[in-house]
């Protein structure tokens, strides 16, 4: 009988070096103080944290937040108390955690993309940036600069000036071809690539005969998008040659074993943590064991296998 | 789940057993409740903490069937199991004086458990569209120290009208209004509470994912910007919210 090796489920994302596989998507999760005290980070090779701006967003009029078959919607609108606070009273704790850690970046202009990264590049404690070009609810910056390749470079390009960080961006599925996308992005210097943001959609309250959400809009996330982010991470995969924080919906090891084999380098967790705080863990040991049964000994064997066999 | 009872058309009264939580619990708390992932809701719901019970280790909802998490609940059966987490939020503060209770419809919920505890004398004037909506069983409200006036908007039952048509009477002697009920009554409370310089604590009620502070998506408009109603209330002063659109 051979012996099982203990797998090995570290990464090298982008330059960033997890632990494990698992990182905390951008947004259910905060600035980490809440969850830290009901999961365990501990099981996280990164968090990334809520999107911060230059000057504080108050965010979408309420309610922000709606359930659908399979998932759910909001429309947060990116509320933070901007920089300067994430700097003084966020980062301190942030730096504390047993986890790798990723800043979210988001603006109205290019301009202030670039002020941001430029200002977390000199903080220390930060192991990379996400620049989040795809927030469906905001009227500037966000998806606008996202569903355009032009801009999408620019904007990459601007921040790759400001840091040597490991800079991942945070793609729309909203868009017609995202391997243009993705491979402009590439291109202006990006380390990395997540995917997917959320999808846009609305509900509408049959009682009072108006759009649910404060802000019409909303986007989609949960199990309900998962088939869609696995396609659209397939074919990110076959088009660059950076590596792939894959998300959207995930929702079991089984879920994260897919994107693995569709060519993510990684897997993040953000509406799962709502309904099951344990996720991570729940995740983290479904995967070794699959690892242990195939006998694999490293996570970087099953990258993109899916895809190599079906050539 | 200890019992699972029908009190009203669309209402039910749930015992679960949730010792940890049972003691820790304050008046003006809630907790999250995970349905179960076969049941195909995926976020957990809140819901006031209506009655708390340390000795016995045991917590009671008060809730109306309103949408499919509630629909699922209410066909649970005793011995359920599902996952809680709590207690959560801002409790409301402990009654210093002679105090007001002003319940409209399901804002029942959060004050029988502050009626339950009271050590000062208090009116609690509990108002419902009709007899049937006055759901809250009169054996939940047997605190000596509380005075209950029942009222219904048809008449059904007691007098006719809501509960803001006879506070008026009551707030000579109030110290502090506790109210929980429909925005534009908790609206009038605040004007109230401004215009006899009365201390009002108003329990809100937002559609929640996380229940704890992170996910942003609970919020409501106040003086000083959006607040997080799972974290930051759900009671908040009266003079910090912001009412209309």
């Amino acid at each position: 009988m051979s012996k099982k090796i203990e797998p090995n489920l570290s990464v090298n994302l982008a330059g960033i070096k997890l632990k494990t596989p698992i990182v905390a998507a951008s947004g259910p999760f905060g600035y980490g103080r809440e969850y830290n005290e009901r999961s365990d980070f501990h099981y996280l090779g990164a968090l990334t944290v809520k999107g911060v701006s230059l000057d504080p967003w108050q965010g979408n009029k309420p309610p922000r937040i709606a359930e659908t078959t399979g998932g759910m919607l909001n429309a947060i609108g990116l509320q933070n108390p901007g920089l300067e606070y994430f700097l003084s009273e966020e980062l301190p704790f942030l730096k504390k955690l047993d986890t790798r850690l990723i800043v979210n970046i988001i603006g109205r202009t290019i301009e202030e993309y670039s002020t941001v990264a430029g200002k977390l590049d000199q903080a220390p404690g930060i192991d990379g940036l996400e620049i989040n070009i795809s927030c469906p609810n905001v009227s500037c910056g966000g998806i606008t600069l996202g569903t355009d390749p032009v801009l999408t470079a620019e904007v990459v390009g601007a921040v790759r000036e400001k840091t040597i960080l490991p800079i991942l961006v945070k793609l729309s599925p909203n868009v017609t071809d995202i391997t243009k996308i993705a491979l402009a992005a590439e291109k202006a210097g990006a380390d990395g690539i997540s995917l997917i943001n959320t999808v846009t959609g609305m509900l509408i309250d049959t009682k009072k005969k108006k759009p649910l959400l404060g802000n019409t809009f909303g986007g989609l996330s949960g199990p309900a998008v998962m088939p869609l982010a696995l396609r659209m991470v397939w074919q990110v995969a076959e088009t660059v040659n950076i590596p792939i924080l894959g998300m959207g919906g995930i929702n079991s090891a089984d879920d994260a074993l897919q994107f693995i084999l569709a060519g993510a380098r990684a897997v993040a967790i953000g509406t799962g943590i709502f309904y099951d705080p344990h996720l991570p863990v729940t995740i983290l040991s479904g995967m070794r064991s699959y690892m242990i049964e195939g006998g694999y000994a490293s996570l970087g064997q099953l990258e993109g296998a899916a895809r190599k066999e079906s050539y | 789940m200890i019992s699972n009872k029908k009190v009203g058309e669309h209402h039910y009264r749930l015992t679960l057993k949730a010792p940890a939580i049972a003691g820790e619990a304050k008046p003006g708390q809630f907790i999250m409740l995970y349905l179960n992932k076969q049941d195909g809701v995926l976020l957990p719901r809140p819901f006031s903490i209506y009655l708390a019970d340390k000795a016995k280790g045991e917590i009671v909802l008060l809730f109306e069937v309103r949408g499919c998490g509630t629909n699922i609940l209410a066909k649970a059966s005793e011995g359920s199991f599902f996952k809680v987490m709590g207690p959560l939020g801002r409790n409301f503060p402990n009654p210093s004086g002679q105090s007001l209770l002003l319940a409209g419809g399901m804002g029942i919920a959060p004050l029988v458990f502050l009626a339950a505890s009271a050590r000062v004398s208090m009116v609690m004037i509990y108002g419902a569209k009709t007899n049937q909506m006055l759901v809250c069983p009169p054996e939940d409200l047997i605190n000596p120290m509380v005075s209950v006036i029942r009222v219904t908007e048809d008449g059904s039952f007691g007098e006719k009208g809501t509960c803001l048509d006879f506070l008026e009477q009551y707030l000579a002697n109030t110290v502090e209004i506790y109210a929980c009920g429909p925005m534009p009554m908790l609206s009038t409370v605040a004007d109230l509470g401004k215009q006899h310089k009365i201390k009002a604590w108003l329990s809100l009620e937002e559609r929640m994912a996380c229940g704890i502070g992170a996910c942003l998506g609970c919020v409501t408009a106040t003086a000083g910007g959006y607040k997080r109603v799972c974290a930051d209330g759900p009671v908040f002063p009266a003079e910090e919210v912001s009412f209309g659109e």
